[in-house]
C-alpha cells in the first residue's frame, strides 16, 4: 500500500491539483501536501497525492555512486 | 501519448546486474569478517516485493544476510473485527456507500469478505484508488452516507486526513471515515522489545519515511543500539541500505542512515505532519500478530467526531475471540515464520482462495512469496 511512483509534473491547475506524467500516461494528482510544486518537478505520488519531491541532484549523486561501483569491478 | 524518452524516469538504469553484483560484493566484503550471519528486517511490504522480484533474497543469503519481512502491510495487520464491523453495517443499514482500497475488500473473516457479502438494498461497497474519490461520491450522492474505510501507514494517512479537512471546509454532512491508521515506529519498538526475534538491524520503509523523516527511528539506535537505513525501492537502493547497516554493525556505531535522500528529507513532509497533528490523536492499537501497542494508532480528535464513522454509526471495534485457524499470518507479520512455514501455504491458501490477509494484499508476504517462489506448483 505504500507503493508510490515517481512522475513528472506537466501542468498545474489553480485548485491545488495538476497532471503528472508516468512514462507517457497522465494522471491527475493532488499537490496539497506538497506546496510550491513547479512544472517539470519530479514527484512521488501515492493514493492520488504527491507526497514528496524527487531531488534530481541527489538522484544523480546516487547514480554516479553506482557508476563508480561498476567501474571498480 | 507514447512513452517519451524525455520523461523516462532517471532511475530505470539502477537495475543493472552489474550494479547489484558490485553492491553484493561490497556487502560480502563486510560480512566476511563477521562470525555469524545477520538477520535484517525489511519493514515494508514494498521492499519485500523488490527483494523477491529481483531475486536478491537468495543472493543476500549467500552473502551472509537473512532478510526477514516485517509488519509493513496495512491490510495484513488490520484485525478482522474492523472488516466485520463494516460488514455488519453494510448488511443491516440502507443507503451506506462504503469506499475502500481494493485489497481491503478481499480479506476473509468469519463473516465473509466485503466482496462476498450481500449489502442491504441501497447499500454498497465501492473500490477507490484515492480517498478523494470517496469524497466525490459524498458530494454526488447527498442521500447516501459515504464512509471511507481506510487502512494505512504514515504514507497514506495524510492523503486520507486531507479529505477530512476538505469535508470540514465544505460542511459535507454525509462523509465519514473509518480509520485503521497504524504508526510504524511504535511497532518497531514492540518488535525489538518482544525479543522473540534477534534482529541485527532494520531497513526502514522509504515512503513512510518521506512523511515522518529520520528522527522517529533515532531511539532504535540510541536505546537499543540497533542500526538501520532508510532505503528506496530499486534493487540497488535496497542493497545500499543493507550495505549501510552492515557497515554500521562492523563499526559498532548504529545510527539512522538515509540512503533515499533523493526522496526523504531529514525532517519528512512538514505539511503532511502538521495535517496529521491537527486532526488526529494517538491511541493504543491492536495489530494482528503483534497485539496491543501503545501509541501506535491514530483516530480523529474528539472535535472532529462528526466525521468519525465509528462514532456516527456506533460501530463496535472490539476484538473477539477468534476461532483458531491454521493461518499463521500473525507470526508471519512478526517475522517468526516465513510463509512456507504455514501448513496452508500453496495448498488451501492461494491468491484465488486466500485464508488470511497476507495472501490477499499485494504487499502481503504470503502473496509475494507465492508469486515469486514458484509455489504455484506446490501442493
Ligand atoms: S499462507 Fe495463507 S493461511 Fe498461511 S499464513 Fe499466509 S495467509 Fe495465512
Amino acid at each position: 500500500m505504500c507503493l508510490a511512483v515517481p512522475g513528472k509534473v506537466v501542468s498545474l491547475n489553480d485548485n491545488g491539483t495538476g497532471w503528472v506524467d508516468y512514462l507517457g500516461s497522465q494522471v491527475l494528482v493532488n499537490f496539497s501536501l506538497l506546496p510550491g510544486i513547479k512544472i517539470g518537478d519530479w514527484v512521488i505520488v501515492h493514493a492520488g497525492f504527491a507526497i514528496s519531491r524527487l531531488d534530481q541532484k541527489e538522484a544523480r549523486r546516487t547514480l554516479k555512486l553506482f557508476q563508480e561501483l561498476e567501474k571498480q569491478s | 501519448m507514447p512513452p517519451s524518452s524525455a520523461n523516462r524516469s532517471p532511475f530505470s538504469d539502477w537495475r543493472t546486474r552489474k550494479t547489484t553484483n558490485r553492491l553484493l560484493q561490497a556487502i560480502e566484503a563486510e560480512t566476511r569478517h563477521l562470525s555469524a550471519s545477520l538477520k535484517l528486517m525489511e519493514v515494508c511490504g514494498t521492499h519485500t516485493m523488490t527483494l523477491h522480484r529481483s531475486g536478491l533474497k537468495p543472493l543476500l543469503r549467500e552473502a551472509g544476510i537473512e532478510m526477514i519481512s516485517g509488519p509493513g502491510c496495512p491490510v495484513c495487520i488490520t484485525p478482522d473485527y474492523y472488516h466485520e464491523a463494516m460488514i455488519d453495517l453494510l448488511s443491516s443499514r440502507d443507503n451506506i456507500l462504503a469506499c475502500t482500497f481494493g485489497d481491503m475488500t478481499r480479506v476473509p473473516t468469519r463473516k465473509g469478505s466485503l466482496q462476498t457479502i450481500v449489502p442491504k438494498q441501497g447499500s454498497q461497497i465501492k473500490i477507490v484508488y484515492s480517498p478523494e474519490e470517496a469524497m466525490e461520491e459524498a458530494r454526488n450522492h447527498p442521500e447516501k452516507e459515504v464512509i471511507f474505510f481506510g487502512a494505512g501507514f504514515e504514507t497514506t494517512i495524510p492523503a486520507i486526513t486531507f479529505t477530512i479537512k476538505k469535508a470540514c471546509q465544505e460542511r459535507l454532512k454525509n462523509y465519514s471515515l473509518m480509520a485503521a491508521f497504524w504508526l510504524i515506529p511504535p511497532a518497531l519498538k514492540a518488535i525489538v522489545e518482544s525479543r522473540e526475534l534477534a534482529i541485527n538491524g532494520f531497513i526502514y520503509p522509504g515512503h513512510v519515511s518521506a512523511i515522518i523523516g529520520e528522527k522517529p527511528y533515532a531511539f532504535i539506535a540510541e536505546e537499543y543500539h540497533l542500526p538501520g537505513a532508510i532505503a528506496g525501492f530499486e534493487p540497488a537502493d535496497v542493497l545500499l541500505g543493507v550495505l549501510s547497516v552492515v557497515k554500521q554493525i562492523r563499526s559498532g556505531q548504529p545510527r539512522v542512515a538515509n540512503e533515499y535522500q533523493r526522496v526523504v528529507q531529514p525532517e519528512g513532509n512538514v505539511q503532511a505532519l502538521a495535517l496529521m497533528d491537527k486532526y488526529l490523536t494517538k491511541e493504543a492499537a491492536i495489530w494482528r500478530g503483534l497485539g496491543v501497542i501503545p501509541d501506535s494508532g491514530l483516530r480523529l480528535k474528539p472535535e472532529y467526531s462528526d466525521f468519525d464513522a465509528t462514532k456516527r454509526f456506533s460501530l463496535q471495534l472490539q476484538p473477539h475471540r477468534v476461532k483458531k485457524t491454521a493461518c499463521r499470518c500473525g507470526e508471519v507479520l512478526k517475522g517468526l515464520v516465513g510463509p512456507a512455514g504455514c501448513p496452508l501455504f500453496g495448498r488451501n491458501c492461494r491468491p484465488d482462495s486466500p485464508q488470511g490477509p497476507c495472501m490477499v494484499s499485494y504487499e502481503g508476504a504470503c502473496l509475494i512469496e507465492y508469486k515469486f517462489s514458484g509455489a504455484k506448483h506446490h501442493g
